[in-house]
């Protein structure tokens, strides 16, 4: 009576062959993470040293360490945080709490999606143009950082804007049927529910700010430079444009310098992605509807 | 926020609703609507789905402003005022409590679910907000179930528990209107029961809209019930006549006898 027809065992058939291709593709996906990752800590590994870590580069930067460079790269990552959250969470809230459905909001979306898209660098040259001759800032973090922003705007507000667009909408009328303005609304349901979301968003600009070159080429990133900076308004060196010089421009440097140069901006990003993961799994674990 | 003179609560109407139209991008909900609600009674609306009996509930506490695309016109009076001359819609919703067809508890405690309205409004104190909180999970028939657990989250109640608490949550509005949209709709038979027993205290002190999908249920509740159907107010009649037989209109009739909707 149960008797599996021609079809069934088609079916069956063509359901294992699907499951089979697309494990495939996904264990494809594992590959090159994994070899990026294991040639850098072969290659790199041997580089790795308390003192690579804590000085300064010496011998035209064929010795020593990278410093400056990993200095550098957090001033450059928190300028830009302290510029872009602020606007790109204020941004997105007005588009997803307030802003009505017109041709006005159409046209920020759509330039949102198209700054996005801009190589980077043109943002550099942007950045060269705006904050290094325009705004006087010269070459300089503040210069750098706020390129930095500019093209990372939009990553922060999509991700803000998709974890506003999470907290049901009817949390919101609730709120609004009690007599609360949205600002309330939004200060005591929204905001609270959509922090987790944030964060994250927040976290892969963090992880995309430090490995970004280009734009910080021309507008605050030294070739050389074995100080430390002082202020937003010193230049500085950078990991990402770091790897860049001792892989392109400088000759003699030992072959495993630039695979630790590699390794350490990895291992940066791979633990901010990790804090972000963690993160969430935090906040998933005590989600509230 | 200047206190509302109740000039109408001589004439005894807590909202009159003259010739209301509602529509949504152009297309109408609901037009030609004339009633009137008289202060401290439950007014039922029954009606199938789709006849615009939430709608309705929307005009009257302005929701219109939070909704694209809603279209309001005509006249809606609440406490003799038209609700389109309070220049502060929020303080206008503070006077009306609403409870929805699915209960929604917010993500918050339920002691600040039911504390929230009043924190809106400013007030801080904790031994004043433990009052409110008291009163009105006792009046909701909920705080026996919750008094040991106020710190746990209101969004994970039961549904029957979730409907109290926004009763509750409605209440600490300390409102003078309370509008209720189809709330049995998730809520198992006892609750709704005792929810009933509820509304019926609360008659004599503020004036309930009740909108149902249960005709009984308004023939239990409601002193005066109109009947919506697709977009129209088909009449206003004293509840007992309506069940009676004694309905104007042939197929307000034919509805509440279960012949269709």
């Amino acid at each position: 009576m149960f008797e599996a027809t021609a079809q069934n065992r088609r079916n069956r058939k063509v359901e294992g062959l699907f499951r089979l291709l697309f494990l495939w593709m996904t264990c494809m996906l594992i590959l090159p993470v994994a070899l990026i990752l294991g040639v850098l800590i072969v290659r790199g590994g041997p580089a790795i040293s308390w003192e690579f870590l804590f000085t300064q580069p010496i011998n035209n930067m064929t010795a020593g360490g990278i410093l400056p460079a990993l200095v550098g790269t957090v001033w450059l990552v928190v300028v830009a945080l302290i510029a872009s959250v602020p606007v790109g969470v204020a941004a997105a809230l007005y588009l997803s709490e307030y802003a009505p459905d017109n041709r006005l909001t159409r046209a920020i979306n759509l330039a949102i999606i198209n700054l996005a898209g801009v190589p980077s660098i043109v943002h550099a040259l942007f950045g060269l143009g705006a904050f290094v001759i325009f705004f006087r800032f010269g070459t300089s973090i503040l210069a750098a950082s706020l390129t930095l922003a500019v093209m990372t705007l939009p990553v922060v507000i999509v991700a803000t804007r998709e974890s506003l667009q999470t907290v049901p909408l009817a949390f919101r009328e609730a709120c609004w049927n009690m007599g609360a303005t949205r600002w309330q609304t939004i200060r005591k349901i929204v905001l609270p529910n959509a922090i987790s979301g944030i964060l994250t968003g927040v976290i892969l600009e963090v992880s995309r700010t430090s490995g970004e070159t280009a734009p910080i080429m021309f507008t605050g990133a030294a070739f050389f430079l074995p100080f430390l900076p002082q202020g937003v308004l010193d230049q500085t060196m950078a990991m990402s444009l770091h790897l860049f010089v001792i892989s392109t421009q400088v000759p003699d440097v030992p072959e495993h310098m630039p695979f630790g140069v590699a390794l350490v901006l990895i291992s940066m990003v791979l633990a901010m992605n990790g804090i972000s993961i963690a993160f969430r799994v935090y906040l998933r674990g005590r989600k509230k509807w | 926020m200047s206190v509302p003179v109740r000039v109408s609560e001589a004439a005894g109407f807590a909202i009159e609703v003259e010739d209301l139209a509602i529509g949504y991008h152009g297309k109408p909900a609901l037009s030609g609507v004339t009633l009137q609600v008289p202060t401290q009674e439950i007014f039922g609306i029954i009606g199938p789905a789709n006849s615009g009996k939430t709608s309705f509930l929307r005009a009257i506490n302005r929701m219109d402003l939070m909704t694209a695309g809603m279209e309001v016109s005509g006249s809606v009076r609440v406490e003799g005022r038209d609700v389109r001359s309070w220049r502060n819609p929020y303080a206008l919703r503070q006077r009306i409590g609403v409870v929805f067809p699915l209960p929604v508890g917010l993500p918050l405690t339920i002691y600040d679910n039911v504390a929230l309205s009043s924190r809106l409004r400013g007030t801080r104190k904790k031994a004043d907000l433990d009052v409110i909180v008291e009163r009105c999970l006792r009046r909701a028939a909920l705080w026996d179930e919750v008094k040991d657990r106020l710190d746990s989250l209101g969004s994970l109640l039961s549904g029957g528990q979730q409907q109290r608490l926004t009763i509750a949550r409605a209440l600490s509005q300390d409102p003078s209107i309370l509008l209720l949209d189809e709330f049995s709709i998730a809520v198992d038979p006892v609750t709704t029961m005792r929810i009933e027993e509820v509304l019926a205290e609360l008659k004599s002190e503020m004036t309930i809209v009740l909108v149902t999908n249960l005709v009984q249920q308004a023939r239990r509740l409601a002193s005066r019930t109109a009947f919506f159907l697709t977009g129209e107010l088909v009449e206003v009649t004293e509840t007992e006549t309506m069940f009676e037989g004694g309905a104007q209109d042939p197929r307000t009739t034919a509805y509440v006898e279960g012949k269709f909707g």
